[in-house]
């Protein structure tokens, strides 16, 4: 059977995929698990670069689960009622602050953190704190909340819900807890994946605005690959997939369970 | 289960809605609903028939002077989840993440009701509304008359004191909405509840309540019983609004209204009211207009296309001196072929007569 064009680019495309993705991958989780990468497989295998890690890195793990965890908790409480906030009002003063919203996501993490440190650098007990790194990914990952909760509402017919539960004589409490919060909840726990994740893996803004005493895991890779041997740093790619790749999968399944409409 | 000792009187004094852009969606209205009355709010869209519903509800409120009560209760600044209401929505607004029980049980749930009196409730309305097999099942595993079912066993399973409903039946297929429109009639009769229901659908607006109330623009057209609406309309618009009607302009000579060689004769109670040679508009509906012997008719005309509809034949008729073809609805089963000459009775009680507003010629 005569293959058609479609056919070589999907192939030429898997092929590309695989070159600059998953081969590395691959060769990164090796090379964290062999005794000597540079040998190759037939050293042997071992655990012994990851504990080397978890011994020299943990608290940075550790950091980086809190930061992403209280972002996460930040973004809850700012995010879900700033998205019903801008789904419920159309003025001037929601307009800016959706405009507001995004910037984050246009302008490069390391000009945050610039101007993060320029205002507040001088307040040391702060700047020397793991809440400014926590002030800078809330700022990073706050869109991504928003407009996750916010794509739910706008494709539900939520005003008419609430006005249901309204003429059944629920307060604005119980409507936005009994009834919003529960239809939004693919959008909530899509925006808690993505916190999680952006936060876990961010680096630009961290790298900035971290001091010795508070190194993220991102920070501690950079680290560890221009100080350490590569074995290390390859056992520290491991653990970070370990973390990161559960959350991605989770958010993958969520997008792909058919959604339910008002 | 029975609303009628909880129900009351509704009373609109002076209502008046101006929207935020400076629209005036409904002009000073008064209107007074008895206990238990069952109202028809209908009209074209835009008219100001779901904004009246909603003022009534709570989810607008009127412009200042204005003043809506419950009874004795001015409930005119009140929220709606103080209003005590129960409302049936066009989209019926059923909370997607509960199931059948739960949803009717929500109103009963916010008032922070015993679970005992809940699951009483719950199972009372299941068995009146016929849906104790869906009890457990979700919202989206429902077909529309089965939601209809449960946004209506939503709604008064609080007793509230007035039941609003927007249009409920407009997302249905034309056979259960008759269905279902019969259902609901007999249930708020049984009920005993005050209700205000809105609609475009002139035939459900019939079957469905005491009185209605025709809007236009933001006003009351006419309101009145089905037949008073149906028989005398007010104005052309409630004429056209409800069922079909023939309109034809003639000039009023002595006892007859004149068209050209055509003439109808007229009785007193209505040519006595008007002006010899004033014009006038002279209204009447298919069904009561009869195609007779050509000799013997003042009106007379040929018959333009006939089509037969089943319970009976519509024939357009092509009249002298009237711009229209009239149209006429014959129920015995005769055959009518374009050109016949024939003759037109109107029965002179069954004409509506308005002076015109057009004051060019006409080829009377």
């Amino acid at each position: 059977m005569k293959k058609g064009m479609s056919f070589y680019f999907q192939l030429a495309f898997t092929l590309l995929v695989c070159a600059f993705l998953i081969v590395p991958i691959f060769m990164s989780i090796t090379a964290g698990l062999t005794n000597n990468y540079f040998v190759g497989v037939k050293s042997g295998l071992t655990l012994r670069w990851v504990y080397q890690v978890w011994g020299l890195y943990s608290d940075t793990i550790w950091l980086t689960i809190n930061i992403a965890l209280v972002t996460t908790l930040v973004n809850l409480c700012v995010g879900v009622p700033c998205a019903y906030y801008l789904a419920r009002t159309r003025s001037k003063l929601s307009a800016f602050l959706d405009e507001c919203l995004t910037l984050p996501i246009a302008i490069p993490g390391m000009a945050i953190a610039l101007g993060l440190i320029s205002v507040y650098g001088g307040i040391s007990e702060f700047r020397m704190s793991w809440l400014f790194i926590l002030v800078g990914h809330v700022i990073f990952t706050l869109p991504f909340m928003v407009k996750s909760v916010l794509a739910v509402l706008q494709s539900i017919n939520f005003r008419v819900l609430e006005e249901g539960a309204a003429s059944l004589g629920a307060s604005f409490w119980q409507r936005f807890f009994h009834i919003i919060v529960p239809n939004c909840k693919t959008g909530i726990v899509s925006g808690v994946l993505m916190t999680l994740t952006l936060s876990a893996g961010e680096f630009n803004l961290t790298w900035m605005l971290h001091t010795p005493l508070t190194k993220t895991l991102p920070v501690g890779l950079a680290d560890s690959y221009a100080s350490m041997r590569l074995e290390v740093s390859s056992a520290y790619t491991l653990i970070f997939l370990g973390m990161i790749l559960p959350l991605l999968m989770a958010a993958q399944w969520l997008n792909r369970k058919p959604k339910r409409t008002a | 289960m029975n609303n009628a000792s909880t129900s009351v009187a509704i009373t609109l004094k002076q209502v008046q809605k101006t929207f935020s852009d400076g629209t005036l969606a409904l002009k000073p209205l008064d209107l007074h609903i008895e206990k238990g009355e069952i109202l028809v709010l209908l009209g074209p869209s835009g008219c100001g028939k779901t904004t009246t519903l909603r003022l009534i509800a709570g989810l607008e409120f009127c412009d200042q002077g204005g003043q809506i009560l419950f009874g004795d209760r001015d409930v005119t600044s009140i929220a709606i989840e103080q209003r005590r209401v129960g409302m049936v929505f066009q989209s019926y607004a059923l909370f997607p993440n509960m199931n059948v029980s739960e949803n009717i049980a929500y109103g009963l749930r916010v008032r922070g009701e015993s679970k005992a009196l809940k699951e009483k409730k719950v199972q009372e309305m299941l068995t009146l509304f016929d849906l104790e097999p869906y009890a457990e099942r979700g919202i989206d595993q429902l077909s529309g008359g089965q939601r209809q079912r449960v946004a209506l066993a939503r709604a008064i399973i609080t007793e509230p004191e007035v039941l609003l409903l927007d249009e409920p039946l407009s997302a249905l297929d034309a056979l259960l909405k008759k269905r279902l429109r019969t259902d609901i009639n007999a249930l708020l009769k049984r009920l005993g509840i005050t209700a205000v229901y809105v609609t475009h659908d002139q035939e459900e607006a019939m079957a469905m309540g005491d009185r209605i109330a025709v809007l236009d623009r933001g006003d009351i057209a006419q309101i009145g019983t089905a037949e008073d609406i149906y028989l005398s309309p007010k104005s052309e618009f409630v004429a056209n609004f409800i069922g079909q009607m023939n309109h034809f302009d003639g000039l009023l000579h002595g006892q007859a209204l004149s068209f050209k060689s055509n003439f109808m004769a007229l009785p007193e109670a209505l040519y006595s009211t008007h002006k010899e040679g004033e014009r006038l508009r002279c209204m009447t509906r298919p069904e009561d207009m009869r195609l007779i012997a050509f000799e013997d008719a003042t009106l007379k005309g040929a018959v333009f296309h006939s089509v037969f509809l089943g319970d009976r034949t519509r024939v357009l008729v092509s009249v002298e001196g009237v711009t229209e073809l009239l149209h006429v609805d014959c129920f015995e089963r005769k055959r009518y072929s374009r050109g016949d000459r024939v003759g037109l009775l109107v029965p002179p009680l069954r004409v509506v007569l308005l002076p015109t507003k057009e004051t060019e010629d006409m080829p009377c």
